[in-house]
């Protein structure tokens, strides 16, 4: 479980988050939804340290990731598998390579099971055949697909997504979201997602976070958001043409 | 400024730790070897065979006094090479072509997020990511620079040659005078100081770069500039140190 408590954000003037407390659940799919320029980027930031927020707490399993060194970080981090909104392959390495790069630094594998697991990784994810291309020759559904399977590809506990589906057809994007909360499930993952797909929200929606110019503005599931009163909510959820059908 | 030098030195100290994994850093080095040293070479080539070639063409000309032996073209083709462009010039050159590498390299990594990636891997990505470059550089520079004095020696004697200003065995006969060893581990020294000036700085520069890709170019603009005066500089500090 990552619990996130009183935490705040400002850039200069500009106030990104506001005393955000929430936790995710472990073995859940945690969603953090809200429209563009909500904040989500900057709250998984604040939780993977990549941005310091200005103030509050963030843990994982009981263990303090706020006040603690960079080296320390560095041992919690080694369990966290990171999707950014932009992929962040490793545009020098193969896909094969990428994929592999998380067990070269943190495993003592011999090749062969390296191997295994990437080509097990690559084809959770759908793409076979690609394992010898760089992510310059690739799609950018397709780099997406790289990034998940080099983000799980270590055995997180803790899995970041932002983003996880944006840019992919609607049938790929379905099998992406199963495919996270499925390997959720399965292993036992603290899933973080970053999304603003009502797609998404109601399929793999178990706990959701719903942002609000950078407030903790609701929370529920994916049933619960339908039912919601709550104005801003109602608002995000029923912006689209096929949300308002379903109403 | 002040505050500029002091990120350098913080991000320096996280660069030199133990990598988490050997092999992985020794195939790094190999890579930036290949990519910073090997490459290099035929460029250092072709500039000191005629650096050589001008050097001795140009002493031999001005020469026009008997008392003064034609040898002493030879002798001020070696010393000139050794002392001064070899290490220093043949540096500023390679502060143009590794350093702004460094800085594209690095500092596209950093705005497409990558070097984000490395770091919520638990990676240290300036371990990761400099430290290689740095240890080729000071690996590989010093062989760069004795090959371009052989080279341009080579070039001097042979233009001594082909223009028939200079026979052949006073140019040799002044190559072989007043050999001081000591003027080689000066070259060397310096070539050090300068490798790691370049590689430091530029992948500081990428490092810390703040923006989108109009900054990556301006980086590794930034990087050959400041490389290249830290390098003349030090040249002078060096010289004042070793030499006088
Ligand atoms: N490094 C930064 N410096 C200054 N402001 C920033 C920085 N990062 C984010 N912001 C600001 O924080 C706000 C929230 O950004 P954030 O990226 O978290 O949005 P988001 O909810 O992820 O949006 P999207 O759905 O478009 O990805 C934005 O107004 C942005 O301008
Ligand atoms: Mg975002």
């Amino acid at each position: 479980m990552i619990e996130i408590a009183k935490l705040s954000k400002s850039f200069g003037p500009h106030k990104v988050l506001t005393d955000i407390n929430t936790f995710f659940e472990k073995g859940k799919t945690n969603l953090i939804i809200g429209q563009s320029g909500s904040g989500k980027t900057v709250l998984m930031k604040c939780c993977t340290g990549l941005v310091e927020p200005d103030e509050g707490q963030v843990s994982f399993d009981n263990r303090n990731f706020s006040s603690i060194s960079e080296k320390k970080r560095r041992e919690i981090r080694k369990e966290m598998g990171v999707l950014f909104q932009g992929g962040a392959l490793f545009d020098s390495l193969t896909v094969e390579q990428n994929v592999m790069f998380p067990l070269n630094m943190f495993t003592d594998k011999s090749m062969e099971e390296k191997l295994d697991r990437v080509n097990f990784c690559l084809q959770r994810v759908n793409l076979q055949n690609v394992n010898q291309l760089y992510p310059s020759e690739i799609s950018g559904g397709m780099m997406k697909r790289v990034a998940i399977a080099r983000a799980i590809s270590n055995s997180p506990n803790y899995l970041f997504c932002d983003e996880p589906n944006s840019g992919l057809d609607p049938k790929t994007a379905e099998v992406i979201d199963q495919l996270i909360s499925e390997i959720t499930l399965e292993y036992g993952i603290t899933t973080v997602i970053n999304t603003h797909d009502m797609n998404s929200v109601l399929q793999i929606g178990q706990r959701i976070n719903f942002l609000y110019h950078g407030q903790l503005w609701w929370t529920g599931d994916k049933e619960s958001i339908l039912q919601t009163d709550n104005p801003e909510l109602k608002d995000f959820v029923f912006s689209t043409e096929l949300t308002r059908r379903l109403r | 400024m002040l505050r500029t030098l002091g990120e350098y030195v913080l991000l320096m100290f996280e660069t030199f730790k133990r990598p988490d994994k050997g092999p992985v850093f020794r195939r790094q080095l190999l890579v930036e070897i290949i990519g910073l040293g090997i490459d290099s070479i035929s460029i250092v080539a072709f500039i000191s065979v005629f650096t050589g070639a001008i050097i001795a063409i140009q002493t031999a000309y001005n020469i026009d006094s008997p008392l003064i032996p034609l040898k002493m073209v030879g002798f001020t083709t070696r010393q000139m090479m050794i002392l001064e462009f070899s290490p220093t010039v043949i540096s500023l050159i390679l502060a143009g072509k590794v350093g702004s590498r460094i800085a594209s390299e690095i500092g596209s990594m950093r705005v497409t997020e990558q070097i984000d990636a490395l770091r919520v891997m638990g990676v240290n990505p300036a371990n990761f990511l400099i430290l290689p470059k740095i240890t080729a550089s000071m690996l590989f520079n010093p062989v760069l620079i004795v090959f371009s004095m052989v080279v341009g020696i080579l070039g001097g004697w042979v233009a001594c040659i082909v223009t028939g200003l200079v026979p052949s065995v006073d140019f040799i006969e002044g190559l072989r005078g007043w050999f001081e060893p000591f003027t080689v581990t000066y070259a060397i020294i310096k070539t050090l100081v300068f490798a790691f000036i370049i590689a430091s700085v530029s992948g500081f520069l990428g490092y810390n770069l703040k923006g989108g890709s109009v900054e990556v170019g301006k980086a590794s603009t930034r990087a050959v500039v400041v490389s290249s005066i830290l390098i003349i500089l030090f040249d002078l500090i060096l010289t004042q140190l070793l030499l006088v």
